[in-house]
């Protein structure tokens, strides 16, 4: 599998002024990312995650040609960001949460269409890219609306088409369901989660909305204050993080004596003694469940799935 | 070639169906942008009512050079006027839109805010210059006639230059206010005006330094055939058009330069 994305050692600070004093004001550099190395194999589905501020659209902007790095290295296609700009912008896309990319006078379908003389691609390949997208994000009643009479999520599913009408290799997503209803931001993760499935292109999403990439990223990189404090699967920041999945098992009666399977801990005792939580490290959830249905009749039972905001938020607080 | 262009001109056409979309007011102000070149032209009318000559130049000889620099500077003003507004544009991070399409981000812009309601300006400043080079004692020859056409365009392409540099001061500097504005509508004045009129410090700086005396006073004695008071030689008027050049080059690299610099902002 080919690499798509290359970062080495990167970073970009920012001079900022800071009042000191009544009238004077004091130069600070902060560094917004602050020497991340990653790559990014083709086809891959990339959650770039972390809390407000961390540096997760610097690095996007970086990525995209917008901002120089103060240092480090960076490829993206093959491609030097900022000195190729207009060739690497031919084969990503760019959707940004805050920001409009479309003509905001015009009429979705004339903005389409704008952005089919400015790359330059063939009417037929960009009217099957609009036809898929037409039919998966529900565009149908929307093309001819002007951009600014748009809902803020019938805007970004927009967004989304016009990243994608010239068949991008990369698709960058920056907080794409920011401020989006809960319909829309199901259709994004929807089109996203089918997207990645597809297996052509390679996303890169930022959000700090963790419900985005729960059932959509298999790799999460996890960056706060501009550096990556986390690099794996799901499964894994979970395990390094000690976050575990927790089995819920109502009794008819307490168990004569606590019931004890290695590597499952009990972690709590409904208040009558029937209601019995323990928690996963290790452990089968079928093999406690059997020992359990040994000890006693066995009314209910729930797995709960860790959160994963429980683990970002250790992670967050765990400075 | 033509394949390259092809995506501005469209972009150029979107522009044209936006801003011509509110056809009333788009009238009113095509009206309006007239009255600014008309208020030039009235300041020389009314200097040569109190003198019949201006530093040896008669009416129809200074209205060569006000034609001459309100056609330039109309024109650029048309194309690039609105470059200010990257001010704005660097201040809430909207370049960003620009910079991630596969076009080049200084003519995006260029045609993002292009003033189109200032055609009826170039106009006026056309029927200026050529009211004034039929009524001036032109000896025409094909020579003079194509310098006649190059020498506006020239100063198009300067007093662009001017406004793109202008604008380039607001990647590194974002309250930069009217600076720019001061250079170019100061620098238009001064090219309307016969360079012995000033000051040698003056003439030296803004004339030669920066070249607004070859926009439209060095031409216009080309035109008429006169020779220059300030002793330079007949030629000068001839290769003045390509004072652009420099201009610009200078203009495109402080634009590289700048965006180099250009840090949108924090989300
Ligand atoms: N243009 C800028 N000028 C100054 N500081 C900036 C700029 N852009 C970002 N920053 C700072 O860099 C840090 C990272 O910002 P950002 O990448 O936008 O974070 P995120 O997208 O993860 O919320 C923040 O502290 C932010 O204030
Ligand atoms: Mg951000």
């Amino acid at each position: 599998m080919s690499t798509v994305i290359e970062m080495q050692g990167l970073r970009k600070e920012f001079t900022v002024r800071v009042r000191a004093g009544r009238l004077r004001r004091a130069k600070r550099t902060v560094a917004a990312v602050d020497g991340v190395d990653l790559a990014v194999p083709r086809g891959e589905l990339l959650g770039y995650i972390g809390p407000n501020g961390a540096g997760k659209s610097t690095t996007l902007k970086m990525l995209t040609g917008i901002l120089t790095p103060t240092a480090g290295t960076v490829r993206v296609c093959g491609l030097v960001p900022v000195p190729q700009r207009t060739r690497l912008a031919r084969r990503i896309g760019v959707v940004f949460g805050q920001r409009s990319l479309l003509w905001w006078d015009l009429p979705l379908r004339d903005s389409f269409d704008l952005l089919r003389h400015i790359y330059r691609v063939p009417a037929a390949g960009h009217a099957a890219r609009l036809r898929r997208c037409r039919s998966l994000l529900e565009l149908d009643g929307l093309l001819d609306t002007p951009v600014r009479q748009l809902s803020l999520g019938q805007r970004m599913r927009g967004e989304i088409t016009a990243a994608l009408l010239h068949g991008p290799e990369v698709l960058f997503l920056d907080e794409p369901t920011i401020g989006l209803d809960v319909v829309s931001k199901q259709a994004v993760r929807g089109f996203l989660a089918e997207l990645g499935a597809a297996g052509e292109t390679t996303v890169v999403l930022t959000t700090h909305d963790l419900n985005d990439i729960e059932k959509l990223c298999r790799r999460l990189v996890v960056i706060d204050n501009g550096r990556v404090v986390h690099d794996g699967s799901l499964a894994q920041l979970h395990q390094r993080y000690g976050s575990t999945r927790q089995v819920v098992v109502d009794l008819d009666e307490p168990p004569a004596e606590p019931v004890t399977v290695p590597g499952a801990r009990l972690v709590s005792t409904g208040s009558d003694g029937r209601r019995l939580t323990y928690a996963l490290a290790g452990a089968e959830a079928g093999e406690l469940v059997a020992r359990l249905a040994g000890a006693g009749a066995l009314r209910d039972l729930t797995v709960l799935e860790p959160a994963i905001e429980d683990v970002v938020t250790r992670l967050y607080t765990d400075r | 070639m033509a394949s390259v262009l092809t995506p501005y001109r469209h972009l150029l056409r979107g522009q044209v169906r936006a801003q011509t979309a509110y056809r009333a007011s788009f009238v009113v102000n095509l009206v309006s942008n007239v009255w600014a070149t008309v208020a030039d032209v009235l300041t020389v009318l009314v200097l040569f009512r109190v003198t019949t000559s201006l530093a040896g130049f008669s009416l129809a000889e200074a209205l060569v050079m006000v034609g001459l620099s309100a056609c330039g500077f109309a024109l650029a003003d048309l194309a690039a006027g609105n470059i200010e507004r990257l001010r704005h544009y660097v201040r809430t991070g909207l370049l960003d839109a620009l910079l991630v399409r596969p076009l080049r981000a200084l003519p995006q812009l260029l045609l993002m805010d292009i003033g189109l309601q200032r055609l009826s300006r170039v106009g006026v400043g056309a029927a200026v210059l050529v009211a004034a080079l039929v009524a001036a004692p032109v000896e025409w020859t094909p020579a003079r006639l194509a310098l006649a056409v190059l020498a506006p365009l020239a100063g198009a392409l300067f007093f662009s230059a001017i406004f793109v540099a202008g604008a380039t001061v607001a990647f590194w500097w974002v309250e930069s206010g009217e600076l720019a504005n001061s250079l170019t509508y100061g620098g238009k004045d001064l090219t309307a005006y016969p360079m012995t009129i000033y000051g040698p410090a003056f003439r030296r700086v803004f004339g030669f330094g920066l070249g607004f005396a070859f926009v439209g006073y060095y031409p216009a004695l080309a035109l008429l055939g006169r020779p220059d008071p300030l002793g330079l030689p007949g030629w000068v008027g001839w290769v003045s058009p390509a004072v652009a050049a420099p201009a610009v080059g200078a203009a495109a690299l402080l634009w590289r330069v700048g965006i180099r610099h250009y840090r949108s902002t924090g989300s």
